[in-house]
């Protein structure tokens, strides 16, 4: 067990900060420290322009195999990218669903001809990606999918029809994974399959949510005979739900660390504040920045715990507990800024509802122990997986 | 970068954690907390001469094993699991770094290899109030010939009335804060040292006030510079804040286990109480503590390694203020609240003195305060990343 960074890793360390300061300028310069929780929906084409800038350094799907396109870069010097980028204000990645969640899951299951497909765009940072599991019915309860997907008369694609709901960047992707229900009549995880649908079709309408920050990073993706091509199925028909409990490994995979990078920017910013406006005098607020912290430097350890255990691609029990960590230390922090502000946070940037980044961060943080599994999920997640208590009785029907 | 267990270190969290189950359960603890020693002696001798585990972060050239602070931790976190009542920390965590940071080579060739092979034991003594800083040393020191004379009365030396050497901090008289301390090497059973033991309601660990009367130490005794000791001393306190970091959290995984396990088993309402979400939930937000305690620790553990190795990283070992201060503060509040909520789970048997729960929840609130309560950790987190000092 050893944390320091080898020489070898500091030299890495510094050719990444190097390309990020000859490299993020100019027209980038605009993009610094944007497009995080909160800000996904701002500067969408010139941030899709960065993600190619990126690929022609090579620094798009770092973590991935040079077979499969990727930089191949050791756990290490994941973490220092991930470490620098942050540090650089890199901007929110356009790319991270197909990098974090599309790509690993074609990688893992997906047949030869699908990762010739579908690798070589998410790399390149040409084709963008989004995720159809949540719906209107299916929130927690995810194996209740009802959106449907058959073959038509001639076998050649798949006519899928449905709702799906909580949908970010859907009106800038190019493709979206979908969970659908293929065997007619089936319930609960039985029956799905997980297929990948092109955006840019007739049959498929994106309809943005309106949030309580007044903008609309999610939305709902109506399928009314939306079609795939019948190769477009990941794994064999029936195999969706176990594609998906797998993808939601590869969600808390090293991308977290470039999370927790625009994390320590939204705390250093609460920081200066304190120190401006006399915040850092009261002893509780002390207190409890210490604590914010604290707690960030443990999300990082966590992390790194997780990911160096992770060596053979399966991620041990203790990694259940990172979103229900993340996601409740983030809405503290937001509340936190709001407290440092004082009287202060009520003042909008502009009317009408232009949110500061710090009441974005407030506000926006309520989504944060929502999605991606409520943090009542998590930690129905962490007694009957990790600590092996009994599932909740069913009711019968 | 490697945050996880080498082959070898999982060999010895393996072994630690086998032979604890069957030398320190349940029966063995309740034996050696009633004895005024507080630890068994044939035991102590066994931990020594069979595991060599006083040994293990001392260099090989005093008789040790040679290994680190990582490895010592791991020894921690299982004692702590099964409240081995021994006089390891006082000797591994607080005296053996004074002497790694503070003696010179003729101290090291004199204390060291005896307490790596178990003959002796050791602690520190350095609070004369209730607090933990500089100005709580109290105790003086005037230099007198060749040697210097020491006065004064420490309060909270954990086994400081069994311990065979004392390290004692001592000011000279007009010193305040953190000018004009010094550390000393001495035989405990010294004449003008007086030591009592203090019952303790957590009675798996021995608390005992110390008081010189004139003691007499030849310059030998001087541990580092006459008057210049506050930084060493700082760095072992900090050194032993990871320590017990350690053995919190292998006190909050017990806690844990336990209280799942009696979920499993107790019946009402006709199935296992674990069933209940109302109680799941509880345990994974105990599993949650327990996980972002262990990373705090194992990541102190580090920083603390490459301190006490002479070759160690520097940038690392700088780390120590912080990460001694986040680590102490998370272990002590995920223990304590553990071990309050094991007793609620485990319902009215966990209230009995026939159950283990108190015996955690007494240690957990002890150690939460021994070498300072998390708020006071957290100021001085505070104070570094507001920049108010370096």
């Amino acid at each position: 067990m050893k944390i320091s960074f080898s020489e070898q890793d500091e030299r890495f360390r510094q050719e990444v900060a190097d390309w990020l300061a000859a490299n993020l300028c100019g027209e980038f310069e605009q993009l610094r420290f944007r497009g995080g929780p909160g800000d996904e929906h701002m500067f969408p084409e010139e941030r899709k322009a960065w993600e190619r800038k990126l690929a022609s350094g090579g620094w798009t799907c770092v973590g991935w195999a040079p077979e499969h396109g990727g930089r191949g870069l050791s756990i290490s010097q994941q973490v220092i990218f991930n470490e620098e980028y942050a540090r650089a204000g890199g901007p929110g990645r356009m790319g991270h669903i197909g990098e974090g969640l599309a790509g690993p899951t074609i990688a893992a299951f997906g047949s030869e001809d699908q990762k010739r497909r579908f690798l070589p765009g998410i790399v390149s940072g040409t084709a963008f990606w989004c995720q159809g599991y949540s719906e209107p019915g299916a929130g927690s309860d995810l194996a209740n999918v009802k959106t449907r997907a058959a073959l038509d008369e001639t076998g050649s694609n798949w006519i899928i029809n449905g709702q799906k709901v909580w949908t970010s960047l859907a009106h800038e992707s190019d493709w979206c994974f979908v969970i659908a229900r293929t065997e007619p009549g089936s319930v609960g995880h039985r029956g799905l399959s997980f297929l990948l649908v092109p955006m840019d079709q007739a049959g498929i309408t994106v309809r943005p949510i309106e949030q309580m920050t007044g903008t609309s990073e999610f939305n709902e993706v109506f399928f009314d005979n939306a079609r795939t091509d019948a190769a477009n199925i990941v794994g064999s028909p029936g195999e969706g739900w176990k594609i998906a409990m797998a993808l939601l490994g590869f969600e808390r995979g090293v991308s977290t660390l470039g999370q927790q990078m625009q994390f320590q920017n939204e705390l250093s910013e609460i920081i200066a504040i304190a120190k401006a406006n006399g915040a850092a005098r009261d002893p509780i607020l002390r207190q409890r920045l210490a604590e914010a912290w604290s707690g960030l430097r443990i999300m990082r350890y966590n992390s790194l715990r997780m990911l160096s255990g992770a060596q053979d691609g399966a991620l041990r029990k203790e990694a259940t507990i990172y979103k229900l960590f993340w996601s409740t230390w983030h809405a503290n922090l937001g509340k936190l800024a709001m407290d440092v502000l004082g009287a202060g946070a009520e003042l909008l940037e502009a009317a009408p509802y232009q949110l500061t980044r710090l009441q974005s961060l407030y506000l926006f943080s309520r989504a944060d122990t929502l999605y991606g599994g409520s943090n009542e999920i998590q930690r129905n997640i962490i007694a009957e997986r990790a600590l092996g208590m009994p599932k909740e009785p069913r009711l019968r029907p | 970068m490697e945050f996880a267990f080498s082959d070898e270190q999982e060999m010895i969290r393996a072994s630690a954690e086998g032979f604890l189950a069957n030398v320190s359960d349940c029966a063995a603890v309740r034996a050696a907390m009633v004895t005024e020693q507080g630890y068994d002696s044939e035991l102590w001798q066994r931990l020594c001469s069979e595991m060599y585990w006083p040994a293990i972060h001392i260099p090989e050239a005093f008789g040790g094993l040679g290994l680190g602070f990582v490895e010592l931790t791991i020894l921690l976190e299982q004692m702590g699991r099964r409240l081995l009542c021994s006089p390891f920390f006082a000797t591994a965590c607080m005296a053996t770094p004074a002497l790694l940071l503070a003696g010179n080579e003729a101290q090291k060739n004199a204390w060291l290899p005896g307490i790596a092979d178990g003959s002796v034991t050791a602690t520190l003594a350095f609070t004369g109030g209730n607090g933990w800083s500089a100005e709580d040393v109290h105790a003086t020191a005037i230099a007198e010939g060749e040697g210097y004379v020491l006065n004064g009365t420490f309060s909270h030396v954990i086994d400081g009335h069994s311990a065979d050497l004392l390290i004692i901090a001592a000011r000279t008289p007009g010193s305040t804060g953190e000018a004009g301390i010094s550390l000393f090497a001495v035989d405990a059973t010294h004449a003008a040292i007086e030591r009592q033991w203090l019952p303790t309601m957590d009675q798996t660990r021995r608390l005992a006030r110390i008081q010189l009367d004139g003691l007499y130490l030849g310059a030998d005794a001087l541990l580092g510079e006459f008057g210049a000791g506050w930084p060493d001393l700082e760095r072992v306190l900090q050194l032993a804040c990871i320590g017990l970091a350690a053995e919190q959290t292998g006190g909050a995984q017990q806690v844990l286990d336990l209280s799942v396990a009696y979920m499993q088993e107790r019946q009402q309402f006709g199935r296992p109480i674990a069933s209940f979400q109302a109680l799941k939930h509880r345990a994974a937000d105990m599993m949650l503590q327990v996980e972002c305690a262990r990373s705090a620790s194992y990541y102190a553990a580090c920083v603390a390694q490459e301190v006490l190795d002479p070759q160690g990283d520097g940038q690392v070992a700088a780390e120590l203020p912080l990460a001694s201060a986040l680590a102490k503060a998370q272990c002590s509040e995920t223990y304590f609240h553990c071990a309050a909520e094991s007793i609620q789970l485990h319902g009215g048997v966990g209230f009995t003195w026939e159950y283990d729960p108190h015996l955690y929840f007494k240690r957990a609130r002890a150690s939460e305060s021994f070498l300072g309560a998390p708020a006071w950790h957290r100021e001085r987190i505070a104070s570094v990343i507001l920049g108010e000092q370096p």
